[in-house]
């Protein structure tokens, strides 16, 4: 028995000091969160926001995780009301003779959460750092319509200048804002979340500062616990229209969809961004009026990649004999249960300059489909394919759009599913796509320029689809240059008429957000690009 | 002995770096780029992409890569994930315990309730309960894990009041992990139940029981001595690869209780290609995994005197 007994003692070791070294690791992992039972303050209302991607600065954030804490911690100029209007927030006015030079007003006695003025030379400092290239900041081309960008962000090598020409302070609290030319919409840019100002201890420690942000917002930043909660605190000082209405909120990360919904329904937490499909068909009986189903302004297309085999040169007339093939209303009814609405252009609802067509080409009309397949020649090959990524709940759409082409026009319509959202973009940027793929585009700022000279211009960095036409990029540039916002909003809705005969991509559906709140909250909102606004949440 | 452990664990070296190069180069592989993924849809800049993989160091050739990576890991350097910044080091020390917590949580659960049904059918072979047991094991084989993980959240939301929680929401509790912990334990629970009851009933008639009874050793002595241990060793493999198995394979658990485990983690970290965050956990696990065999087949030598060690 020797033998084994010292075996014993040796494999009893063993485990004992993997046992250790395991349970060590366990204990300083979460010590920090016992004092957090899944409790919150008294007057704070959850919502299920997951881990940002990013630090928590500005430029650097445009997932909705972020956006959501961003927006509840800082304030740009101004925002928008469900009309896609402009409210001033921190500025008093942003004002222009000639869509070029703008001046901009600021609100006096404004602060920084931690006690510093919020002046003209908050918002140049920041948006000088955000676009200088070596700061390496995602929303840095934001600010590329400002003359002198090329200076602090050149394509290549290093900046020429540490602050860009057009940004000029005229005292405290004015600065002009000069622009490389003319564009009639740029207040309408201000209205995005990278355009907030920045406190001077930014710029002792971006990094520090990017996990325990300061800002001028509606609340100050309270905890961040990684992967799991995001505490914010009402700001009481807070001076602009959006004041907080609770006294704090706890952004919560969720695994799923389901387990968030789970929470909504167990009263642990007070609000559900979205539904998951498995909950959509009861959760309006399971909410009651918490239940929150409303367009936003995004779209949803197919894109053609005019550089494939399949739609190199084709007739417009076969995209538009496509599009008509595409049953939207049974198709949104049933597969999407009502997640989206039925598209009849390019640009959604809620957005400036959403117009009517008057064109059939978004009706479902299968013989006329078929019969304008015909006319233009037909699709090369008799077949074509939609690339979707699979880990977005795409398939089943995806799967109905192509059955309802099939069967009305007799072209072969297949999927072509990438294994998620990463292998998708890639091919999509190296014009690997061998079909149409699925595009999708939420509003930046509520104008229609938005929704077409992003996409479709020519020198677009979001045009995958490769779209290029002589005529199409001359009229956006005009209407770019129009003399006052009305003019260029019209031109743009002259660009959209022109853009139904060309069809640079086949609209499907606007989203609707599906969300919803327990019985422990009231005055749920949601804002035009389908974010619910925290502020104005009250407890019951 | 003692040379035998000290020649397993210099063969984990090799193990070890072969298997890293091996998840690294499958990441690297992967189309799809970290950076660019990390900006969406929507309009970005090639510039900023361009200079961010710069200062990681991404647009350096793999092995070159491979390399730094490694002798950082080896002064215990994980590196830092590319879109949060935040030290993988921290992720995994945050990942790790919840994972931990709720592997061992099923791992007891498995091992005590899977041994008990087994023997308590193995003792009784072709028995009522024997039957009984069987038929249950088979239900929860059979059994998804997901279907069994929404049924029992349903229970708990309709039935449970405050006891029973249908979500997580705080992982060093042992209650709110009861759910998670069944649901992880049930497929395993139903393989440990089977092969034990095959084993005790095997055993039940080898030569070496009868010499025992008819020894006059007390019924207690038998079962739990001469027949336990031999009839273990299928058991204690089985178990041991299954440790591993319950702290990768909980990721549709995981997902379904709102537990922030190892598997979630690993899956966001993939499908956000971040290399080093897939790769670093996935030694760890390769770790565990090399360890957890180490322990079994030390074990057998305790369980079996027959298998000795040079």
């Amino acid at each position: 028995m020797r033998g084994a007994k010292s075996a014993k003692w040796v494999a009893i070791a063993t485990a004992v000091a993997l046992g250790a070294t395991a349970c060590g690791g366990s204990d300083d992992g979460d010590s920090g969160n016992k004092s957090n039972k899944g409790g919150k303050p008294e007057g704070y209302v959850s919502i299920d926001v997951g881990q940002p991607q990013k630090p928590l600065i500005p430029a650097d954030t445009n997932e909705s995780n972020g956006s959501y804490v961003i927006q509840s911690l800082f304030t740009q100029l101004l925002d928008f009301d469900g009309e896609g209007n402009i409210v001033y927030t921190n500025a008093e006015s942003v004002e222009t003779t000639d869509s070029k030079t703008w001046t901009v007003k600021l609100k006096k006695g404004w602060k920084f959460h931690n006690g510093e003025d919020v002046t003209a030379k908050s918002y140049i400092d920041a948006w000088n750092w955000y676009a200088n290239i070596k700061n390496n900041q995602q929303n840095a081309f934001w600010f590329q319509d400002i003359a002198g960008y090329a200076d602090v962000h050149p394509e290549k090598g290093d900046p020429k200048a540490e602050t860009m020409s057009g940004l000029k302070q005229v005292d405290d609290h004015t600065f002009t804002i000069e622009l490389k030319s003319a564009i009639p919409y740029f207040n309408y840019k201000l209205g995005y979340a990278t355009w907030a100002p920045l406190p001077k201890v930014f710029y002792d420690d971006p990094k520090a500062f990017g996990q325990k942000p300061i800002g001028n917002g509606p609340y100050t930043f309270e905890k961040w616990t990684p992967n799991k909660l995001i505490q914010v605190k009402a700001n009481k000082d807070y001076q602009g229209p959006n004041k907080a209405k609770n006294a704090g909120v706890q952004f919560k990360a969720y695994t799923s969809l389901e387990a968030a919904y789970k929470d909504v329904l167990a009263g642990n937490l007070d609000m559900i961004r979205q539904v998951g499909p498995t909950d959509l068909p009861k959760y309006k009986q399971d909410l009651g009026d918490g239940a929150i189903e409303q367009p936003y302004a995004a779209i949803q297309t197919l894109t053609p990649a005019f550089y494939s085999k399949t739609f190199k040169d084709i007739d417009p007339k076969v995209l538009q004999g496509l599009s008509m093939a595409i049953d939207r209303e049974t198709i949104t009814k049933t597969v999407l249960n009502n997640t989206r609405t039925p598209a009849v252009g390019f640009v959604p609802p809620g957005v400036k300059g959403n117009q009517d067509l008057g064109t059939d080409v978004f009706k479902f009309d299968p013989k006329k489909a078929k019969q304008l397949v015909e006319e233009g020649g037909g699709v090369p090959g008799n077949k074509f394919t939609i690339q979707y990524n699979t880990d977005g709940g795409h398939k089943e759409w995806v799967t109905a759009v192509c059955e309802s082409i099939r069967k009305a026009t007799g072209v072969d319509c297949v999927g072509d599913a990438k294994a998620d959202f990463a292998t998708d973009l890639e091919a999509r940027d190296n014009d690997q796509v061998k079909g149409m793929y699925r595009g999708g585009w939420v509003a930046d700022y509520p104008v229609n320029a938005n929704f077409m000279k992003e996409l479709y211009h020519t020198t677009a960095e979001a045009n995958n689809g490769r779209f290029s036409n002589k005529e199409i990029d001359d009229a956006m540039n005009k209407a770019d240059n129009a003399k006052s916002l009305d003019e260029s909003v019209k031109a743009f809705q002259e660009v959209e008429k022109k853009l139904v005969e060309h069809m640079p991509a086949i609209p499907l559906w606007y989203y609707r957000i599906n969300g919803g709140h327990g019985k422990n909250v009231d005055n749920v909102v949601v804002d035009f690009h389908g974010d619910l606004e925290v502020w104005g949440v009250t407890t019951k | 002995m003692g040379r035998y452990v000290a020649r397993r664990l210099l063969q984990m070296i090799p193990v070890f770096i072969g298997s890293t190069l091996l998840i690294f180069l499958m990441m690297y592989v992967l189309p799809g780029d970290p950076v660019r993924t990390a900006m969406g849809d929507q309009q970005f800049d090639p510039a900023i992409v361009a200079s961010i993989k710069k200062d990681l160091g991404l647009d350096q050739p793999v092995l070159l890569q491979y390399w730094h990576y490694m002798t950082n890991l080896v002064q215990g350097d994980f590196g830092t994930q590319i879109s949060s910044g935040r030290e993988i080091s921290d992720v995994i020390s945050e990942a790790f315990p919840v994972t931990l917590r709720l592997t061992l949580f099923a791992f007891t659960f498995v091992t005590l309730v899977g041994l008990g049904l087994g023997i308590v059918a193995g003792l009784k072979p072709d028995t009522l309960r024997d039957r009984g047991l069987l038929l249950l094991t088979l239900v929860l084989v059979s059994m998804p894990s997901f279907v069994l993980g929404i049924l029992l959240q349903w229970v708990a939301l309709e039935y449970g009041g405050d006891t029973f929680k249908a979500t997580v929401t705080d992982s060093t509790n042992f209650s709110e992990l009861l759910l998670p912990a069944t649901v992880l334990a049930a497929l395993s629970l139903a393989y440990v139940a089977r092969l034990t009851r095959t084993s005790v009933a095997e055993n039940l008639r080898a030569d070496y029981m009868r010499t025992a009874v008819a020894k006059g050793l007390p019924r207690r002595r038998i079962i739990g001595v001469h027949l336990m241990r031999n009839s273990m060793i299928p058991v204690v493999t089985f178990l041991g690869i299954e440790i591993g198995n319950l702290m990768t394979g909980a990721i549709v658990t995981e997902s379904i209780f709102n537990v922030r485990g190892v598997g979630i983690e690993i899956y966001e970290a993939l499908l956000r290609r971040e290399g080093a965050t897939v790769v670093g956990i996935a030694s760890l696990i390769v770790l565990i995994y090399l360890a957890t065999s180490l322990i079994v087949d030390l074990l057998y030598a305790v369980l079996d005197p027959r298998i000795r060690y040079a």
